[in-house]
């Protein structure tokens, strides 16, 4: 066992893990964050896409201990603490953007690093930017259009 | 799908790297980005007695550095800073744009990937099609290996057991260069992928990847995309569940003559 020292969604944690305890099974299993959702375990799905130090990653291609002193945001730090939807959120809700919900964490995790760019790009570009994020009920078109809406929602605001 | 045991170590420098390696040798395994490793060790097809995680070295670039006109990239340079690096030459973005999803691109390392020596993956190529060069470390001392000795065949490189490598270099050449390639979703590894050169002669240079093996070279000397068919007329291409043997050629023609034209333009 090793010690690590994550911050997730803002709130330090101090965690005793095996060394080999990927980062995906540390936020489900010891912090309970199971927003974080696993489905291939091998990085083709990206369901367990989360954020480190503020860049795409998945979280099942990641030992927990090579995290050690990250900063994680994970899809349950997206809404604020009074239960407001994030923009992103609020627009896969509009645009029906999820069916089953598997896939979602995921693709709100990747959208979020780039949904404020998504006005200005074409649906091909959107589609290339997503397209390591898998959703089997292929909702995609729904997700495009969410993607590209967040923005103006949250201007709205 | 979880990785095996195994016994963790974090080493803070390069020197700690060599020295671990000396005494692990074949049972231990280098951990940078991880996008390969770790699959496979999810997967059960890799399970070293050692895991070495070099994401802890201290004061290591983040960023490519240029020298005398050579790109050089330490181990942890990821894949995602190249992209954004502001001097970077058209033929390593252009490569980068089929390496795999953003996702993966922010922990992947360019020396990770070279290391990996993958047959079907872009990095490796780009080193062979640009004639570029490698530096292994040991306790034993450096070693600077070309592109065309180092890879052997499909995950087999020149390492020894004691070797890690600690930088690629490739040439910020000006010449024409072009990447082409098919994938049944865009970011997977590739069924045929091709980086066409253009040399000064007026010859073209082109190796495929995802063909074979590895990664293999074929020349148009006049670099006249009509002469593809000739050019690999030689080689002998993978068959497998993804691509028939006639389907991986056709695609290496009709990529490889497309990347050439665009490459002496």
């Amino acid at each position: 066992m090793i010690s690590i020292v994550l911050e997730v969604n803002g709130d330090r944690h101090e965690l005793e893990v095996e060394p080999r305890k990927l980062l995906s099974d540390v936020l489900r299993q010891d912090l309970g964050l199971t927003g974080t959702h696993v489905g291939c375990e091998h990085g083709v799905c990206g369901c367990c896409t989360i954020l480190v130090d503020d860049q795409p990653a998945r979280s099942c291609l990641m030992l927990a201990a090579t995290a050690d002193g990250a900063r994680i945001d994970t899809v349950e730090g997206l809404q604020q603490p009074d239960g407001t939807l994030h923009p992103l959120q609020e627009a896969f809700h509009k645009h029906h953007g999820l069916q089953c919900g598997f896939c979602t964490p995921g693709f709100l995790m990747l959208a979020s690093t780039l949904y404020k760019q998504a006005p200005g790009m074409t649906d091909e570009q959107i589609r290339t930017a997503l397209g390591g994020q898998l959703c089997r009920c292929t909702g995609y078109v729904g997700i495009v259009r969410a993607v590209r809406a967040a923005a103006a929602l949250e201007d709205e605001r | 799908m979880k990785p095996p045991p195994f016994a963790y170590h974090r080493p803070r420098t390069r020197a700690e790297v060599d020295r671990l390696l000396a005494e692990h040798g074949a049972d231990a395994k280098i951990l940078a980005g991880g996008q390969s490793l770790i699959p496979i060790m999810n997967m059960r097809l890799s399970a070293p007695a050692h895991v070495i995680d070099i994401n802890a070295l201290e004061d290591e670039p983040a960023e490519p550095v240029v020298d005398d006109g050579v790109m050089r990239f330490g181990p942890l340079v990821r894949q995602a800073a190249a992209e954004r690096w502001p001097e970077r030459p058209p033929a390593l973005a252009e490569t980068l744009a089929y390496t795999a999803h953003p996702a993966i691109r922010s922990r992947g390392t360019i020396v990770g990937s070279v290391a990996h020596a993958d047959p079907a993956a872009e990095l490796p190529a780009l080193v062979q099609a640009l004639d570029g060069e490698v530096r292994a470390r040991s306790t034993d001392g450096m070693r600077t290996i070309a592109a065309r000795d180092f890879f052997l065949g499909a995950l087999e490189t020149a390492l020894a057991a004691n070797e890690w490598l600690e930088e690629v270099a490739l040439p910020l050449r000006a010449n024409g260069c072009a990447v082409e390639e098919f994938a049944y979703r865009h970011g997977d590894y590739a069924i045929c992928g091709v980086i066409a050169v253009a040399q000064p002669g007026g010859g073209v240079t082109l190796p495929h990847f995802g063909v074979a093996e590895q990664a293999v070279r074929s020349e148009l000397p006049d670099g006249r995309p009509e002469t593809i068919r000739e050019a690999l007329a030689g080689v002998e291409m993978s068959d497998d569940l993804h691509a028939t043997q006639a389907y991986r050629r056709h695609l290496a023609e009709v990529l490889g003559a497309r990347a050439a034209r665009r490459a002496a333009a």
